[in-house]
């Protein structure tokens, strides 16, 4: 009998399709994973009626034959994708009860071909985080270790329910979403592999907002080919979307040939960061290495707004939030904090949202409102977007001159302890995102691939950045590096 | 075609207890977009729906939806732009413009503050035949509306009805050109008319499909003048701007009254603060919207979820190629082509069904004839039964056909009245109703000449003393219309009698 957690989605797709076992028998081995690991506590929301129901109806359209590559495939759907009348708060107090009368297009796209939800995935609030300290259902457990020790670790954010679902085998793959490195960062702290695709690439309809010119969502899962399958599906155009492009998307999964010969890998000299581990420069230079032996050219490239990237992001993303986060007011859904005889509105939004956002939130909330206040406007956003159009330019130009991908490591440093950041400055959590964010504000796919352990056996990954809409060739290229890094480590199971 | 000639008129003069002021004002005009859906959603824009019953999960500003703007409403934006003669601007961008309220779910109101769809433009405002001042717009942007909160349902609780929320506007700016209460009031008349000519606004203040706040600031006379030449605002004074205002005549009496309050400060030795009002038309006065406190700064930005509105020269092209003959252009065409006066085609002009009317009645006839009858018949009744144009019983048709009886000498003017009078509430054919009651006047001097005979006959009395004062003529005259049921031809009748007592 085939284990069954052990697969991939290429895999049980695969399988499912000989008949070797049916969708039903792969969402109950599933549902019970999920329930023997609440102490990851990364599923927010637990929905095996639905995944019953929905693995049923894929087993009939897999045995009639025609069954599209998602189908019958369990996953977790990160808490800031809509589901209809499932719970969906983002993990946010604020939204304390919020189930919507709609489906998100992506779940919609992903129901549609077949897939299976287990559940809703916890996540930091409203996305805002890298260690899932900030959400309001506590924080997601790593299934990973280091060596011996026994202290808990983070699996990175905001995505990091997600990712800990996918590393723990609790799923075989999950949505993210990434504004600054929410899909990438976890992922590379769980030995996954996640996909940031090109803005516009996936629809946001139905994604709870967090900063909306930089949001966008991905795949989760074990392999780059599970990446380009998954891809698929949750990629289109949607006319609810105005920023939604509309092109075709291509057959990602035929992309992965794994031939990269000619390819031209840049390696941009400002994400050499002082004081970064040795092991990080380490893991760097090796995947530069694994690449060229596949037949790729490794060139020296310049990306000199770089270090204005965090400081950008860090005022467009605020900015962003705090006004998409005033709907969340106390009148229409969600939480709504008791007044006393004689308040008032004010007193009612007020209160609202200082009990129903956490520090977090609120602090970003502040920084938004501050950076985008008059007298400040010029000065802060203004400024940040200029920033955010040289750093665009900063990629154009190494693209236009022939760079097919650009390689990078995916965050400076293996996961760290639950707690280990609660009392350091806020802007060293930010830190994390240092080689993500750039990739967000150019609006670039990126995609991070696991590529070796720490000495404490924890995974680290690197991340390629694509030109944009060119995921295919990214992902060819990730395969690449996925081929010859051969990383296979799995986090022993302790839980 | 040309523009009549005019005048621009004296700025009003307030005269204070110390000292003469003159007004500055100028005008944001809230025009609701007529479009069946609204800004950003497929949502229904019906007036008076079940509270809360055409609202969209955008409108209610749920998690995760977004705005898709719609093409509809951007058209009509630019086809008022190209009605007031404006440059079009073929990239335009929405911002957000962030506060707080309950009828406002977003927590954010979708506009254009940065780069607003249409520039600048003029509007010619009418404020008597030959004078008209001509206000500068400053700019059309397209916005979102709020919802209503109802605050009277509950003693403990508001109440908010989303029908309204997302409504797509369109917001007239003008320059600060306007210099009197009844131009204020004119100029919102004006917009009125020309969105309704345009169709791109139904122009129902009642509604609030037109709304307008109003910036006022006093000056001492000749302040303006130098303001004009430099365009420095050191020259005028502060403003307030009194909010939310739907209809001309509160218009007029809060600008009035909010001119008269500045002066009394200024003469007082004080200093206005630039704020916003609302106008408290049962009390006379103005009172502030908002303690300081609670000034808003808005944050505006771009919004992150539409793009930027980029449109084709060749769609403004189509949409200019489109437009309907204007108000001003209308007037001075039927001042031409007809030879009214410009009272007459203002009258005519007001309403383009009004107008269409009257060119239905005109064509092929005597304009000055069809205007007299539209005007001064028509509308006059029209009025006293409270109908617009569409409800008119008598068609253009009809009315033409009046006027040819009467051109053709088959009735008198008189009885053409009265003829109105049963096709307004009969209805038919005016030919035939004239033939079948023997409306017809008589023209046949034979029997006029009957007549008088025979009236002569029966009293030789009134024959001598006509004879004697030929100012007496007149009662025969009375006569032979009474024998004759006023039938008889005015002109023949007169020429009869004159005839007879030689």
């Amino acid at each position: 009998m085939t284990d069954l957690s052990k697969l991939t989605i290429a895999d049980a797709r695969d399988a499912m399709r000989k008949g070797n076992f049916t969708a039903v028998e792969l969402t109950e081995q599933y549902l019970g994973a999920i329930e023997a690991a609440d102490v990851l506590n990364a599923f927010s929301t637990n929905t095996p009626d639905i995944a019953r129901a929905q693995a049923a109806a894929a087993d009939m359209r897999i045995a009639k034959g025609d069954a599209p590559d998602m189908c019958g495939i369990p996953l977790g759907i990160k808490d800031l994708f809509c589901t209809k009348g499932v719970q969906t708060q983002a993990a946010s107090h604020i939204l304390d009860g919020f189930k919507p009368e709609y489906e998100s297009t992506i779940t919609s796209q992903l129901f549609d071909a077949g897939a299976v939800m287990l559940g809703k995935l916890n996540m930091d609030e409203f996305a805002m985080g890298s260690s899932n300290e900030t959400s309001f259902y506590g924080p997601v457990t790593s299934p990973w270790r280091r060596g011996n020790e026994e202290t808990k670790l983070t699996p990175g954010g905001s995505s990091g329910g997600s990712a800990s679902a996918v590393s723990a085998d609790l799923c075989l793959g999950a949505t993210g979403t990434d504004t600054g490195g929410s899909i990438r960062q976890p992922a590379a702290f769980t030995g996954i592999v996640g996909v940031k695709p090109t803005y516009g690439r996936c629809s946001r309809w139905g994604v709870v907002a967090f900063a909306s010119s930089l949001d966008q969502a991905g795949p989760m899962v074990k392999t780059v080919r599970d990446s380009a399958i998954m891809l698929e599906a949750m990629a289109g155009h949607d006319a609810k979307d105005s920023t939604s492009a509309d092109l075709a998307v291509p057959n990602f999964e035929a992309a992965l040939t794994g031939d990269i010969r000619g390819k031209k890998i840049g390696i941009p000299k400002e994400y050499r960061l002082d004081g970064m581990p040795d092991e990080i420069e380490t893991l760097w230079q090796e995947g530069a290495e694994k690449l060229r032996d596949a037949g790729a050219e490794i060139v020296d490239i310049s990306l000199p707004h770089t270090k204005y990237a965090l400081p950008a992001y860090y005022v467009i993303a605020p900015a962003e939030a705090s006004s998409n986060l005033s709907r969340y007011d106390g009148v229409k859904y969600g939480h709504r904090a008791k007044l006393n005889a004689g308040e008032g509105i004010t007193e009612m939004y007020e209160r609202t949202r200082a009990e129903g956002f956490g520090d977090e939130v609120q602090r970003r909330v502040m920084i938004g409102a501050y950076v985008l206040s008059a007298g400040f406007y010029d000065a802060y956003y203004i400024r940040a977007q200029k920033v955010r159009t040289l750093i665009k330019q900063d990629f154009e130009q190494v693209f236009a001159e022939g760079i097919d991908q650009i390689l990078t490591p995916a965050t400076p440093s293996a996961a760290f302890g639950l707690g280990e950041m609660a009392n350091a400055d806020p802007i060293k959590m930010y830190l994390n995102d240092v080689f993500t964010v750039t990739v967000n504000l150019a609006g670039l796919p990126g995609v991070s691939v696991p590529a070796g352990l720490d000495a404490s056996g924890l995974p680290l990954g690197l991340q390629l950045i694509g030109q944009p809409w060119n995921e295919a060739d990214m992902l060819n290229t990730a395969f690449a590096l996925e081929q010859a890094s051969g990383f296979a480590a799995k986090p022993a199971r302790w839980w | 075609m040309t523009n009549l000639a005019y005048t621009e008129p004296k700025a009003k003069v307030i005269a204070g207890a110390k000292e003469d002021w003159e007004l500055v004002i100028g005008l944001e005009v809230h025009a609701q977009i007529a479009s069946k859906a609204k800004l950003f959603s497929g949502a229904s824009t019906q007036f008076g729906a079940e509270p809360n019953s055409n609202v969209a999960f955008v409108d209610a500003a749920m998690p995760g939806m977004l705005p898709v703007v719609n093409e509809f409403c951007v058209e009509q934006a630019i086809r008022t732009g190209l009605g007031l003669k404006a440059k079009i601007n073929l990239m335009s961008r929405f911002d957000r413009k962030n506060y707080f309220y309950p009828d406002l779910p977003q927590g954010y109101q979708i506009s254009q503050l940065y780069h607003p769809i249409v520039g600048e433009g003029e509007i010619l405002v009418d404020m008597e035949p030959g004078v008209a001042r001509k206000v500068r717009v400053e700019r059309i942007h397209i916005e979102q509306d709020a919802g209503k909160s109802v605050h009277d349902m509950d003693p403990e609780m508001s109440f908010v009805d989303l029908n309204r929320t997302g409504v797509g506007l369109m917001e007239i700016v003008s320059f600060p050109d306007i210099r009197g209460p009844e131009e204020a009031a004119e100029y919102v008349r004006k917009i009125r008319q020309i969105v309704r000519y345009l169709g791109t606004c139904d122009g129902n203040m009642q509604e609030g499909s037109m709304r307008a706040d109003v910036n006022v600031s006093v000056c001492r006379p000749g302040d303006y003048e130098r303001f004009r030449e430099s365009g420095d605002f050191k020259h005028l004074g502060t403003r307030c701007e009194i909010k939310n205002m739907n209809s001309m005549r509160f218009i007029q009496q809060a600008i009035d009254v909010e001119a008269r309050r500045q002066i009394a400060i200024l003469e007082d030795g004080g200093s206005i603060d630039q704020e916003t009002r609302l106008y408290d038309n049962v009390k006379g006065e103005t009172r502030p919207m908002r303690s300081k406190e609670e000034a808003h700064d808005y944050r505006y930005f771009p919004c992150p979820d539409l793009l930027p509105l980029e449109i084709e020269q060749s769609w403004v092209d189509k949409i200019a190629a489109s437009l309907p003959e204007l108000p001003d252009e209308k007037k001075a065409r039927f001042v031409k082509n007809f030879g009214m006066t410009e009272y007459d085609a203002s009258v005519l002009t007001a309403d383009v069904a009004n107008a269409e009317y009257f060119e239905a009645v005109a064509k092929g006839r005597d304009g000055k004839q069809a205007a007299n009858w539209v005007i001064n018949e028509l509308f006059g009744r029209l009025k006293k039964e409270d109908h617009g144009i569409e409800d008119s019983p008598i068609s253009a048709n009809q009315l033409g056909g009046i006027i040819d009886l009467i051109a053709k000498g088959d009735i008198s003017g008189k009885i053409g009245k009265e003829l109105f009078e049963i096709v307004w509430t009969e209805g038919g054919d005016p030919a035939e109703i004239v033939e079948a009651r023997g409306m017809k006047q008589v023209t046949d001097f034979g029997a006029i000449e009957a007549a008088m005979d025979k009236i002569m006959a029966d009293n030789p009395a009134q024959v001598e003393k006509a004879k004697a004062n030929p100012k007496l003529a007149g009662w025969f005259v009375g006569q032979i219309m009474k024998a004759t049921g006023g039938k008889a031809n005015p002109k023949a009748v007169n020429e009869t009698v004159r005839k007879k007592l030689g």
